[in-house]
């Protein structure tokens, strides 16, 4: 285990990282400040375009610029001060080392032409200064360590050859090959089956314990927040709306979007009970070049009223020294006066 | 409900696609995607029907709407058998089976008009008069939540959850008996899939519809669903009422999907049967049960040739385990 870090490993402040295109600045990310503590697992829920995506990639820098610039905001990430500022080259050394990240498609996020052996050293021999020989030595032992039954011989197959969620293992091993302090896992069982997910999802939980690595999930499955957060990001339309520990936010949910996500989840009903009605909330995820004045859900939100289309609610702490519970909603703070 | 009616009955149905290779072309092997299933549908219910990526519900799904003729076995819909229908039959026969498939992006033709779109079935059965025609896909525009002016737009002009409304709308021209709705809401976001459910239930209420309900997820299989089954590799390993399969399940496999779902309750306690290792190929599924590989119950029996039968073991409670009946002291 590493010493504990009393500062956050990561605190994002501010973010803004917007896309420019020909027919506007879509605001991907628009003011997101989070924090992860050293060894935690940060939930961050949200629905497509949200910017959950984006700000995993801003942290790890390998957005495609242009379209995409970081505007706004800091990333300051554990002694290497803010990651905005870095050289691509100086983030070279960080990524895949210190920070690295695991992709929801393990099929494309792995080189089809070479051996899983020879792209797993690669990462180690880069980052850590050993020969080759010591370099897939810890491949074989890494890859027995996330569960590969014959590592030996696997080590010389083809991506291809390899099941999804063997390639799924294999990513996780190649993140931690380095023993990083950060892994974003964006959506990483999302393209498997629910009993490989469990597989997945307990290798996760037992390799956090046993190196320490703190976990930003991204993912839009509330049924895996549950199982693995300790703290949620619920985001919508590039910004933060909630935050709070994974017990708060699922059983005392604030913001209307929030609560309806939950709500709209399909709940056991008992036999012979009459079928219930699922919850829905109405509209459509709105377009990023198309996003309503004011609070971004107010369109969409049942309990608008007037400050909603007028100003931008801020994240705001709602309760007192219980825990960190963030909710951006004029329901829960008082808007400004004219 | 009254005594339940069989719309659709599916005896011993395999469907295998062979695998060719070699100078000569020549058949080597099959892929066994379904192999001998056996499964009635009640006229209005939901049947559901889960399982993981190739286990053939898809391939069974799309041979019970005859996009795929069955290497063998009898389909009979409302007593008769299809695999006998002549073409003619056959046609009138897809006014009543319509299907509604995953991907929004994928089964609507780009260059047609949503209004094209839904009036397509009655070009093709040539049903109405021009102005007729357009009446009905107005109203089924209405019935599904689409505005009346989008009657002219294209499908990229959609979102997806408004695409899989054109799939339903599409799906419900003819006035169809079942649906077979293969994941339906799978590539839609979270809060659009509830809408989507809540229209699919709307229009089982007010169309007196069936449907078959093809998915992974078993949170939302049990909402939609009156009775859900089970397959494994080809073939069903249980049947039963959706609640009764969610409280008690008798196979081992049913007991592995139920803990392996993650539960939107971070206070849950997630125990429970987690498998080991991947889902056999299809072209050598292993010998007697199908599970026997991944079963952590597994005694000598079940690696041997025939498989445990396919039994009613509690009313209206199907399994196909040897030892379901002493594991639940039935």
């Amino acid at each position: 285990m590493n010493l504990p870090v009393p500062e956050p490993l990561l605190e994002i402040k501010g973010l803004k990282t917007y896309f420019y295109m020909k027919d506007g600045i879509a605001k991907a990310v628009d003011n997101v400040s989070l924090q992860i503590k050293p060894g935690e697992t940060l939930g961050i829920a949200g629905e497509s375009g949200c910017g959950k995506s984006v700000t995993a990639l801003s942290i790890i820098r390998l957005l495609q610029e242009p379209p995409a610039r970081i505007v706004g905001g800091t990333i300051d990430f554990s002694t290497r001060g803010d990651l905005t500022k870095l050289t691509q080259a100086e983030m070279r050394k960080i990524r895949g080392n210190e920070i690295s990240m695991i992709f929801q498609e393990p099929m494309t996020s792995l080189n089809p032409v070479f051996r899983i052996g020879r792209q797993m050293s690669e990462t180690i021999k880069v980052h850590q200064n050993v020969s080759a020989k010591e370099a897939l030595n810890r491949t074989v032992e890494l890859l027995k360590m996330v569960g590969l039954s014959a590592p030996e011989k696997q080590i010389k197959d083809y991506p291809h050859q390899l099941s999804g969620g063997m390639r799924q293992r294999v990513m996780i091993a190649m993140a931690l090959s380095c023993n990083p302090k950060l892994m974003l896992a964006d959506e990483p069982t999302t393209a498997l089956d629910v009993t490989i997910q469990a597989q997945i999802l307990n290798l996760m939980n037992e390799l956090k314990k046993r190196i320490g690595t703190a976990i930003m999930l991204i993912t839009h499955d509330l049924g895996v927040i549950a199982k693995m957060a300790q703290n949620v990001c619920v985001m919508y339309a590039g910004v933060v709306v909630e935050t709070a520990d994974v017990v708060t936010l699922f059983s005392n949910p604030l913001h209307p979007y929030t609560i309806g996500l939950l709500a709209s989840l399909p709940r056991p009903h008992r036999k012979g009970e009459q079928k219930q009605r699922l919850n829905t909330i109405r509209g459509i995820v709105p377009s990023l070049l198309n996003l309503p004045g004011g609070c971004k859900f107010s369109d969409r939100c049942p309990n608008v009223f007037e400050p909603c289309k007028k100003w931008e609610p801020p994240l705001v702490s709602v309760t007192g020294p219980k825990g960190r519970h963030l909710v951006s909603c004029w329901l829960h703070h008082t808007p400004p006066n004219e | 409900m009254a005594k339940e009616q069989i719309l659709l009955e599916v005896k011993g149905l395999k469907k295998h696609f062979p695998i060719t290779g070699g100078l000569l072309k020549r058949v080597q092997n099959s892929v066994k995607a379904v192999d001998g299933v056996n499964l009635v549908i009640h006229r209005g219910e939901t049947l559901g029907l889960v399982g993981e990526s190739g286990c053939g519900k898809t391939t069974l799904g799309r041979t019970l709407a005859m996009l795929e003729t069955p290497s063998e076995g009898e389909i009979l819909f409302e007593g008769q058998n299809i695999l006998n229908f002549r073409p003619k039959q056959l046609r009138a026969l897809r006014q009543e089976i319509q299907t509604v498939f995953q991907d929004p992006y994928s089964s609507l033709n780009p260059r047609q008009t949503v209004g094209d779109i839904i009036g397509e079935p009655f070009d093709i059965h040539d049903i109405g008069t021009r102005p007729e025609r357009e009446q009905r896909v107005n109203h089924l525009m209405e019935v599904v939540g689409l505005r009346p002016e989008q009657f002219h737009l294209y499908p990229h002009e959609f979102s997806g959850g408004q695409r899989q409304r054109i799939s339903i709308a599409r799906a419900l021209a003819l006035n169809p008996k079942l649906i077979i709705c293969d994941e339906p809401i799978s590539a839609l976001d979270v809060s659009i899939k509830a809408q989507v459910i809540n229209l699919l239930e709307d229009l089982q209420r007010d169309f007196n519809l069936t449907y078959l309900f093809i998915t992974h997820d078993l949170a939302v299989v049990e909402h939609v669903s009156d009775r859900v089954a089970v397959m494994y590799l080809g073939r069903l390993v249980e049947l039963a009422d959706s609640a009764d399969l969610h409280r008690t399940p008798y196979h081992p496999y049913t007991e592995a999907l139920l803990s392996a779902s993650p539960v939107p309750d971070p206070t849950a306690v997630t125990d429970g049967i987690i498998l080991k290792g991947d889902v056999p190929s299809p072209i050598h599924p292993p010998q007697g049960c199908r599970f026997n590989t991944r079963c952590p119950f597994v005694v000598e029996k079940c690696s041997q040739e025939p498989g445990p039968p396919w039994e009613e073991l509690t009313q209206n409670h199907w399994v196909c385990c040897w030892r379901a009946r002493e594991r639940r002291n039935l």
